[in-house]
């Protein structure tokens, strides 16, 4: 009865996500004020730092579940472990692909190996190394080791958040709780933003946990299939008597 | 001014990402619905 009535709160959920997401992007790019010495590419601001946010609650929610598999060995949170990770790097890989668009004109420079630079770029490699892993690996104990290395993986992201705080850096000091100051209008598309993103980030996550759990299931009777076939063919065979049954 | 540029390339790119992402979760779900479909054809 649960899962009807998420199967059926899902796609209302997906069009108030989009709908969502539509209007934060009009905000950033219509409502907000321009900043003063940006200019409009500053508007990147308003998916790069909630695509970092997402991205973080998602490598977070990998890191329970990946806990949560290795106390109970529960294939659901294996699942969980597998999407949030795959959702992640793409949220992840958005913050890296913008940033550097952002750089160019602000700071003329593409990249620079900076602590929040590179301690990103390493969180990127150490999920794609979990999502190789998982890919190519069929041992019975992939889902362990992967469990383990999203734990040291997840040590990254303490790292990246808080390099701009410990460590003089090439980034701008975050604009909430670190001494930055914001236009209120700026905050409030900046909040929207940050809620649009992570909703986004949890219906895909959630998307992707469904297909998982659905492939999971497919391999699940495929296997079973493989198993009962020869039984069956031995069983349905004709039985041949000795001397061809003369 | 030239950041207009960069804002546009940065927008397309974050798009692109996710509609290339999401279309390839839309292509497993197939991929999955249709063995679904041969193991209860079967």
């Amino acid at each position: 009865m649960i899962a009807g009535t998420v199967k059926r709160l899902f796609p209302i959920l997906a069009v108030l996500t989009a709908l969502l997401l539509a209007y934060g992007t009009y905000q950033a790019l219509v409502v907000a004020p321009t900043e003063r010495t940006m200019g409009d590419v500053q508007r990147i601001f308003y998916y790069h730092v909630p695509s970092a946010w997402t991205g973080f609650c998602l490598f977070f929610t990998n890191l329970i579940a990946s806990i949560v598999y290795l106390i109970r060995k529960n294939p659901k949170a294996d699942a969980l472990a597998v999407s949030s990770a795959e959702v992640g790097v793409v949220f992840c890989t958005i913050v890296l692909v913008t940033g550097p668009i952002w750089a160019r004109p602000v700071w003329g420079i593409w990249w620079t190996w900076d602590l929040r630079l590179t301690s990103t770029l390493v969180l990127w490699l150490i999920y794609v190394s979990y999502l190789v892993l998982r890919r190519f690996s069929d041992s019975a104990q992939t889902p362990v080791l992967a469990a383990v290395l999203a734990i040291f993986g997840a040590l990254d992201v303490p790292l990246v958040y808080f390099s701009i705080w410990f460590f003089r850096t090439q980034h701008p000091q975050p604009v909430i709780g670190g001494g930055g100051s914001l236009d209120p209008r700026m905050l409030h598309v900046f909040l929207l933003n940050l809620f649009t993103f992570s909703c986004f980030g949890a219906m895909v996550c959630w998307w992707r946990c469904r297909l998982e759990w659905l492939q999971r299931e497919v391999d699940e009777a495929e296997a079973m299939e493989s198993l009962l076939e020869p039984t069956e063919a031995r069983l349905s065979k004709p039985k041949v008597t000795a001397g061809g049954g003369r | 001014m030239n950041s207009v540029r960069f804002l546009w390339a940065a927008y397309i790119a974050t798009w692109l990402i996710h509609g290339l992402y999401l279309g390839s979760i839309v292509r497993r779900y197939r991929r999955v619905r249709r063995q679904m479909k041969d193991l209860s054809g079967e």
